[in-house]
């Protein structure tokens, strides 16, 4: 493919609430056995991109040990590779990434080295399957100056927390309103961006000259009249994580068939890091219905429309339900947890109760003494 | 513990002697992994042994290679012969099992023509022997024989101390075994010191109860010259030529005693056995231990999908897995799918098996990407003896070899096997009797 890739997964969320103390949003784990990131990087490396940066700042510590090797999704080649930028110390700059264009700026020079003609940019929140060849495709067609991947969201969504756009008939973008109070449109951007690297290189440099820091105020919506920016129509499945809602609900998606279908059993597959960990294991008493269930897990109670993460250990008489275990959580005995988002590496002591609403889902956070024998 | 240890041996190990080429590792290991294991009937049909599937995702050579990295030993020579195709896109250049090394790691060694002798391994010593070049390109002190068809955690390291301690020649692992049982194996019998005074090979009245684990380790120059004086032997093997004969030129020969879990799954009985074992409560071969991971080679695969109708208890359960039918006392590995309405009890599903809607599975043992119709009954009836063969097909397993098919609607015996693409046509009146057996050569894919 003639482009490199960028993704930028730097970003906390305050949506995310406690969620986010552990993590950048790019890191949360996603359907089981996938982290966030892991979508936007099978999509860089299926699109046949074997240059990828992955832009961090706020808590990489889970980003950088999932990311730790790059052969998981096929970089770590001789020609290319999986780069991690953190903000650093220069000459020319002491300050963290300022924003979006800041992060661009600052590893300008990973820009500058590059000769692929295009750069995709990729934020690491999204849950999706996308051929950025088909973007690119597009946007020479359009003869674009930038192609923002956008999807249409049904009339009742709420959009609130997205970049909305409103496009011509011809697809270009006329307007561009960033999060507004009043929904002018239900076309939203999903952060996806194809644009030529030497024009990507120009726009950041004069952005940052003038102090602007921001990809999409002051570059998608200021130069929205000047240049060709065009919206391609994502017609296939998008979620955005990025808030404790859209969150749970992405991973319960995933308890439906089609949506399973869509993304295990259909070329390309989405990879990740593989952990070594045994099947999962169903004791006397187990009662799983209707939920996802992941390597390593420990099963003695009841589970229902629920998605387990890796190593989750179930107490005898558990019920767990409408809910959301992440990755090596204890459950005690005889504990009952229902519409609730259990942190990953938690212990739950026995015989306690967790309820949330369904509309209002409960993030358990015990941060309690394991004991091992 | 083990792990920060063996991160600090391995160092130990990788020490080239003072910059120049030379390459030294304190001890490598040879794999012998090319065995076809008969007994396993259908099963071994087209793979080795070692890459029959076990315990739902791994395969039963994953058991010796992690144990060798996780004590320490970064160098490991698999010897394979019989249907080795799958072996080798397993072991690959050992990425799993982190035996992907500059300087040594894994290297797979099949039998090759040579200018003066070229033939297959005729025993297993013969099968080290034809490989002396290997081992000495790695300038050992210890050579570790290991096969790979056993199920078992062991410290290699320990039973190198132990050789090292004893000043031994030889050290050879053994288990102590129910003396009634003593009569199958090969035992030892040893002194107050633990040597080896006299071996007995599987004895009508054993004196010992103390069985050959088939594990060795050698002193580098004792092992070599006994091999090269060996040479001429037809079908060189370790325990029938080379250790009798290193035992009556006076070597100093120990024994090892191992009291963990270790299991030959020689057998469908014992291979049955010891999956279900894992479906114990607190299994005594445990694979939930995170300080002696058992690696394998697993692709990057979703978790498994349980639906609202399905049942599930006693049974382990691997990635990928989709599961609308009800489970039982099963071991269950990759990429299974089970109908609606099917019911699974105690068998062992391969990796890729599809079991359609409404079919009942019992006490079976179904190979890699087996595709079972609708509505099929398996093990149904009483039990008869194995027209096939009744020494291998001897424990009441329904046996369906890799890449076969069963159509709909047919009933299938107790103590039967299956093995390629069978059809309605194949079943007369739409049944299999007890004892029977459909083996179609090559079945097209």
């Amino acid at each position: 493919m003639r482009a490199v890739g960028i993704i930028l997964a730097g970003g906390n969320n305050k949506k995310m609430r406690e969620l986010s103390e552990k993590r950048a949003v790019a890191a949360m784990p996603v359907a089981g056995s996938y982290r966030a990131i892991d979508f936007s990087l099978s999509n860089m490396t299926n699109s046949h991109i074997k240059k990828v940066a992955v832009f961090t700042q706020y808590n990489s510590i889970s980003l950088n040990e999932h990311l730790s090797s790059s052969k998981w999704w096929d970089f770590g080649r001789k020609q290319g590779g999986l780069y991690v930028f953190t903000p650093t110390l220069s000459a020319v700059n002491n300050n963290w990434y300022r924003g979006t264009a800041d992060a661009l700026w600052q590893n300008l020079n990973y820009l500058k080295n590059s000769h692929e003609p295009y750069v995709v940019i990729a934020s690491g929140d999204g849950v999706y399957k996308l051929d950025y060849n088909k973007v690119l495709e597009y946007h020479i067609a359009k003869q674009a100056d930038i192609t923002v991947v956008c999807k249409d969201m049904p009339e009742n969504a709420d959009v609130s927390r997205f970049g909305l756009v409103r496009t011509n008939e011809d697809g270009r973008i006329v307007d561009f309103d960033e999060k507004p109070m009043v929904a002018t449109s239900h076309t939203v951007s999903c952060g996806i961006y194809v644009i030529r690297r030497r024009q990507l290189i120009e726009l950041i440099e004069k952005c940052v000259e003038e102090d602007r820091y921001d990809f999409v105020q002051d570059i998608l919506i200021r130069y929205k009249n000047m240049k060709r920016i065009y919206a391609y129509k994502l017609d296939s499945y998008w979620s955005n994580i990025s808030c404790v809602d859209a969150y749970y609900k992405t991973n319960m998606e995933f308890l439906d068939p089609n949506v399973r279908d869509y993304f295990f059993n259909t070329y390309p597959d989405v990879y990740s890091k593989v952990d070594d960990n045994p099947p999962a294991k169903y004791n006397v008493g187990a009662r799983v219905r209707n939920s996802l269930v992941s390597s390593g897990c420990i099963i003695n109670g009841e589970v229902e429309n629920s998605v387990l993460f890796k190593k989750a250990y179930i107490g005898n008489n558990c019920i767990i339900r409408n809910s959301i275990i992440l990755n090596d959580v204890y459950i005690g005995d005889n504990t009952r947890i229902e519409n609730c988002i259990v942190e990953s590496r938690d212990t739950i002591r026995a015989n306690m109760t967790y309820i949330g609403e369904p509309d209002n889902i409960k993030i358990v956070i015990e941060k309690n003494e394991r004991f091992v024998l | 513990m083990h792990a920060l240890r063996a991160v600090e041996l391995r160092y130990n190990y990788n020490l080239t002697a003072r910059g120049d080429s030379v390459v030294k590792k304190e001890m490598i290991a040879m794999l012998l992994a090319g065995g076809q294991g008969s007994r396993l009937g259908v099963l071994t049909a087209n793979v080795a042994k070692p890459a029959t599937a076990f315990g739902g995702k791994y395969r039963i050579i994953d058991f010796p290679l992690s144990n060798c990295i996780n004590s320490g030993i970064d160098t490991v020579g698999v010897l394979t012969q019989y249907q080795p195709l799958r072996l080798n896109s397993h072991i690959g250049i050992g990425i799993p099992w982190d035996l992907d090394r500059n300087i040594g790691g894994v290297t797979v060694l099949p039998p090759y023509e040579k200018s003066n002798n070229s033939e297959w391994y005729t025993g297993t010593a013969n099968a080290i022997y034809q490989n002396l070049q290997y081992m000495e390109s790695y300038n050992p002190d210890y050579v570790l024989i290991l096969s790979g068809d056993h199920i078992y955690k062991m410290d290699y390291e320990v039973m190198l101390d132990y050789h090292k301690a004893n000043n031994a020649d030889i050290t050879i692992a053994a288990l102590p075994v129910p003396i009634e049982e003593a009569s199958r194996f090969g035992v030892v019998i040893t002194d107050e010191n633990s040597r080896i005074t006299e071996f007995e090979e599987k004895p009508a009245h054993p004196r010992s109860n103390l069985a050959s684990m088939g594990i060795y380790i050698f002193s580098w120059k004792v092992l070599r010259e006994a091999l090269i004086k060996m040479s001429d032997e037809p079908g060189c093997d370790f325990g029938k030529h080379v250790i009798p004969y290193c035992h009556s030129k006076g070597d100093r020969i120990f024994a090892f005693e191992y009291n963990g879990y270790w299991k030959d799954v020689g057998t469908l009985g014992s291979y049955w056995e010891a999956n279900m074992e894992l479906v114990d409560i607190i299994p005594v071969f445990n694979l939930y231990e995170e300080f002696w991971k058992i690696y394998t080679k697993s692709d990057i695969l979703p978790p498994q999908y349980i639906s609202g109708d399905s049942v599930i208890e006693r049974s382990i359960i691997a990635e990928g897995t989709e599961v609308y039918g009800k489970i039982y006392n099963s071991v269950v590995g990759v990429g299974v799918k089970i109908g609606k309405g099917a019911v699974v009890r105690d068998s062992i599903l391969m990796s890729g098996v599809v079991i359609g809607d409404g079919t009942v599975v019992d006490k079976a043992i179904i190979a890699d990407n087996v595709t079972v119709g609708s509505n099929v009954r398996l093990g149904c009836g009483n039990y008869a003896e194995s027209k096939l063969n009744p020494k291998v097909y001897a424990f009441d397993l329904v046996t369906v070899g890799e890449d076969s098919s069963i159509p709909d609607n047919v009933s299938i015996g107790r103590n039967t096997a299956i093995s390629g693409i069978t059809e309605a046509a194949d079943y007369p009146d739409g049944s299999l009797e007890s004892g029977d057996y459909i083996i179609k050569a090559g079945g097209e894919k």
